[in-house]
């Protein structure tokens, strides 16, 4: 049985198409489509509802220790307030998950979790934080979450809360954030390659925080967005999604994220496993040139041999054109290749992601 | 004369050939259609086989042959502009069959509306 959000109603009432998502419903799109969603995106506003992530938290005098030993990017350099991007590896080497991780201070932080990860990330940290002095909870219940995305963010936020109170960096946060009497954690993060807020509040007033900001947001182009542009946004983008890029069949150092494992931290769980590996495989993007969509699955060779395989790909919105991102065996990227669809070969050229250009 | 099948394709029959499209309330379901696999002149289908597939930024969908027959004719203006079936389905048909068989098992417009 999925799991409602707090914001369920209100987007049936918008007429959003409910989808099972990770044990969530959540709205795929609404009637505007993921089209039109994308595009407000880009070039206005729109507004999720991500209240399906996971809030876990470290506290304790040991907090930074424990997460620096199950995290694979360095929490020690971070200043209070920040947000940084993070895997968690297995001992083997391979991607239990990526988070965010909010730095309040050295002995509290906040972890953001995908919310298909959330249960096993919770049950790892337990079990791998047990010689630590720190405490470690589960708050995911507790919170609801928007993402508030697009070049209008500020303007729309700033009508609610004056910019100095705001968090002002691009990956920072405040906590204790007043939006019309609700405390919010406000961080200036997303997952659309677009400036915005991501704004954590009480379970049971994150509807007045959706309301508000759709009121506040209408005549600048502001409208709710769904899951659907969610993923052709973050593709363009050339984020990768677990389940997909990441997945715990994946080792962390072949996935081009090389910049969040720090091997010169003194240890973190699967430090030993990923520094004997010479990475197999690599992460790749590519246009489609023949016409057609290639999605995930999609089987990609070099001539005649099998070389990889798709792990996202749709048409994007923004190019105009399909892409779509590999797994693909080192040493390919630079030669001929194709991706089977249907029994056809279609004909790819590999390109610098992010696949859009950034106005 | 028009007719709808359960999985939402319409043909309209005109003699002993038909043109296939898909109802306005499949391609709503679909949302933004961006490709479209024709099938070709010549190929044979029979009725509930898959004619083609319709892609949208959401998903991949499978469009269901109607009737037993051979394609005559494709519309080649959805090759560049796919997004035409989501403007207007049901004038924007997709191929056209010489049907084989008969239309035993289609739907009048009225009763299959009353499936949707």
């Amino acid at each position: 049985m999925a799991i409602k959000t707090p914001l369920y109603d209100k987007h049936v009432a918008k007429g959003g198409q409910i989808v099972d998502f990770a044990g969530y419903e959540l709205p795929i799109q609404y009637k505007t489509g993921i089209v039109v969603e994308h595009n407000a995106v880009r070039n206005a506003a729109g507004l999720f509802d991500v209240s399906h992530m996971g809030e876990i938290f470290f506290e304790g005098k040991e907090a930074e220790k424990a997460l620096n030993y199950v995290m694979t990017n360095n929490m020690s350099n971070m200043y209070d307030g920040q947000c940084r991007y993070t895997m968690v590896c297995y001992e083997n080497g391979t991607i239990i998950d990526d988070v965010l991780v909010y730095r309040y201070n050295g002995e509290k932080f906040l972890i953001v979790a995908n919310a298909s990860n959330k249960d096993k990330d919770f049950a790892w940290f337990l079990k791998n934080t047990k010689s630590f002095d720190v405490k470690v909870t589960d708050k995911s219940s507790e919170y609801g979450q928007v993402a508030l995305q697009g070049p209008k963010s500020f303007e729309i936020l700033t009508r609610l809360v004056s910019k100095e109170e705001l968090p002002e960096k691009y990956y920072s946060f405040k906590d204790g954030v007043d939006i019309s009497g609700v405390k919010c954690i406000v961080s200036r993060t997303g997952y659309t390659g677009e400036d915005g807020y991501e704004i954590y509040c009480a379970a049971d007033k994150i509807g007045k925080i959706y309301d508000l900001l759709l009121e506040k947001g209408e005549d600048l182009g502001l409208i709710p967005t769904g899951l659907g542009c969610r993923d052709t946004l973050r593709l363009e983008a050339g984020m990768p999604l677990y389940g997909h890029e990441l997945s715990d069949q994946i080792m962390a150092n072949e996935v081009g994220l090389n910049f969040v494992l720090k091997f010169d931290k003194e240890n973190f769980i699967g430090k030993k496993a990923l520094e004997n590996h010479v990475p197999q495989y690599e992460r790749v993007g590519a246009v489609v040139v023949d016409r057609g969509i290639v999605r995930e699955g999609a089987e990609i060779y070099s001539d005649g041999n099998l070389v990889g395989y798709v792990t996202s790909g749709t048409f994007i919105p923004s190019l105009q054109k399909a892409v779509c991102v590999l797994r693909l065996k080192v040493g390919y990227k630079d030669k001929a290749l194709t991706a089977r669809v249907r029994n056809k070969d279609l004909a790819l050229e590999v390109v610098k992601m992010p696949f859009m250009n950034k106005k | 004369m028009l007719l709808f099948a359960k999985t939402h394709e319409w043909i309209k029959i005109d003699g002993k050939k038909g043109k296939v499209g898909i109802s306005d309330h499949a391609q709503s379901e679909l949302g933004d259609i961006v490709y479209i696999e024709l099938p070709e002149v010549g190929d044979e289908f029979s009725a509930g086989d898959v004619l083609c597939e319709i892609e949208s930024v959401k998903a991949v969908s499978e469009i269901y042959a109607p009737v037993d027959g051979k394609v005559v004719a494709v519309n080649e203006a959805l090759e560049d502009s796919p997004e035409l079936v989501n403007e207007d389905s049901m004038a924007n048909w997709i191929c056209e069959l010489e049907i084989k068989g008969d239309t035993a098992g289609l739907l009048s417009e009225e009763e299959y509306k009353k499936t949707i």
